[in-house]
């Protein structure tokens, strides 16, 4: 309950006894965001880069895979971003982000060092548990890799609880591609089916080139026992989702994460309001069978 | 090069997903135009321009889609790997290849004799009512995957690319 909430008749506080204005507390007020150092800053791509962060009181923040932060750059802004990093390694929170805006570009700015304020874990998270003993497919296209990497990394460490593992993922050039090392490494691994297909070729890439759905119609699950996780640009999803369906996939074990602007990341404010749900709360993740029919839905 | 391997082409069709569905005594119908061939990898499938006398169904291997232009030379739009089919202008006049493609890898396919087809759709009505449908969904899903493509979905948002952010 509210501690200002409005108090009892009768138990009104002493005239003597004024409410002291308390500082706010970040480990449990939401709204607060905790200090995190950056502690090492990669970049990724031409304009995407990774920052490995620790929280300046020590405490780790743990994290479901497919959750999200809200990052505050001091003076600048606050933006949601998913976190990208290890659910088991939740010492060193992860993040990766494109710089395509206000905030995002003063992130692009800053150095190994430097402060961020931490809001979170907040939103729903992808059902890893729901998938055990069948096959699972994760679909990413982009910058869509980066909310699917805690997910890709829980699999892997439980990998005996699942069937096939497919990784299926869409760049926009070879040059695009996204953590780049650990796509090879799962290239590699013979208990993984991890595939990159690129919307354009460049510089010789001998890999497959065309759009991610075409590595869904290739098959290679199945898909009675298939449950499938997707992420990218909606545009893609839809596609995506559309593809897992026609190939057997149920509504009802196809994942996706969606985006819309964020303010209080609590459910309160209703900036993220996507047809009858927040995707603060509600989501990001939302099962496909409960928001199929809002998909297609243009909203401009 | 033309293969060696004798398999029955009416089971390499019974078991490729685009003739998935199709009754016996039809893929014996379309078999009788066919044959089967394997492209070492590098080798010229189709070239943009030439006549297009036959289509070609994958077997294994992989095959790229690509366009030549004098300023970015040889663009692949595209790769076919097995279950895929490749080229439909053996249906449209004045039949010439709109693109070209090249085996990536050694391929293996079945090659249908397109004046034969042809011969053989027009003589049997319902055959071309059983085949043309899976032209068609083929076509849209290229032309879906081609629109994808042009979108450009995984490059920096509009509004970036117009405040050089990115
Ligand atoms: C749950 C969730 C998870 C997310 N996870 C990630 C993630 O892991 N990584 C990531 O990179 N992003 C992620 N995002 C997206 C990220 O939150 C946004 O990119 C970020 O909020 C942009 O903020 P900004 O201040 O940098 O950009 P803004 O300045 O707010 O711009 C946002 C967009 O609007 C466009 N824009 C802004 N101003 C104008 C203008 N005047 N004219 C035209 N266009 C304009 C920008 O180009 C940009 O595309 C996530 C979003 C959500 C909701
Ligand atoms: S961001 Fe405020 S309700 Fe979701």
């Amino acid at each position: 309950m509210s501690t200002l909430a409005t108090p009892l008749k009768g138990h009104a506080p002493p005239p003597e006894a004024p409410h002291p204005a308390a500082a706010p507390d970040p480990a449990t007020d939401p709204m607060v965001p905790r200090p995190f150092r950056i502690v090492r800053v990669k970049k990724e791509l031409s304009d995407t880069f990774t920052f490995d962060l620790v929280a300046q009181d020590g405490a780790p923040l743990g994290f479901r895979p497919g959750q999200f932060n809200m990052l505050y750059v001091f003076g600048v802004g606050e933006v949601p971003i998913s976190i990208s990093g290890d659910p088991a390694v939740p010492e060193v929170l992860v993040h990766t982000t494109r710089a395509v805006g206000t905030v995002t570009r003063a992130m692009w700015a800053m150095k190994a060092g430097a402060t961020i304020g931490i809001r979170g874990p907040f939103g729903s998270a992808w059902p890893v548990e729901t998938a055990r003993g069948g096959d699972v497919v994760v679909v990413a296209g982009g910058i869509g890799l980066a909310p699917l990497r805690p997910l890709i990394h829980t699999l892997l460490n439980q990998r005996e609880s699942f069937n096939r593992v497919m990784i299926l993922y869409g760049a926009r050039t070879p040059e695009d591609i996204l953590y780049k090392t650990e796509v090879r490494a799962w290239r590699g691994r013979f208990d993984v089916s991890a595939q990159v297909t690129v919307d354009r070729a460049t510089g010789g890439w001998s890999g497959p080139v065309g759009v991610v759905t075409r590595l869904i119609n290739a098959g290679g699950f199945d898909a009675p026992s298939t449950t499938a996780f997707v992420c990218g640009p909606e545009v893609m999803m839809r596609a995506a989702c559309d593809a897992l369906t026609r190939k057997g996939v149920a509504r009802g074990k196809v994942w996706l994460s969606m985006e819309r602007n964020m303010k209080c990341a609590l459910g309160f404010c209703g900036h993220c309001q996507w047809g009858g749900a927040f995707v603060c709360k509600d989501g990001p993740v939302f099962n496909y069978a409960a928001v199929a029919d809002r998909l297609p839905v243009a909203e401009y | 090069m033309t293969d060696t391997v004798k398999e029955p082409i009416e089971r390499l069709l019974h078991n490729h997903p685009f003739f998935a569905g199709m009754e016996e005594p039809m893929l014996e119908k379309l078999a009788a135009c066919a044959t089967t061939r394997t492209y070492k990898a590098g080798h010229r499938v189709l070239k943009e321009g030439a006549c297009a006398d036959h289509f070609t169904v994958l077997l294994s291997g992989c095959v790229a889609v690509e366009v030549a232009t004098p300023e970015q030379g040889v663009t692949p739009l595209q790769t076919l790997h097995a279950g895929d089919i490749l080229g439909w202008s053996w249906l449209v006049a004045p039949y010439r290849w709109t693109f070209s493609a090249t085996a990536r890898e050694d391929t293996r396919a079945v090659i249908f004799d397109a004046p034969c087809l042809r011969r053989a759709l027009e003589a049997d009505h319902e055959l071309a009512y059983h085949l043309m449908p899976r032209f068609i969904g083929v076509m849209s899903e290229r032309l879906h995957s081609a629109r994808l493509q042009m979108l450009d979905l995984y490059g920096p948002p509009a509004g970036a690319r117009e405040r050089g952010l990115a």
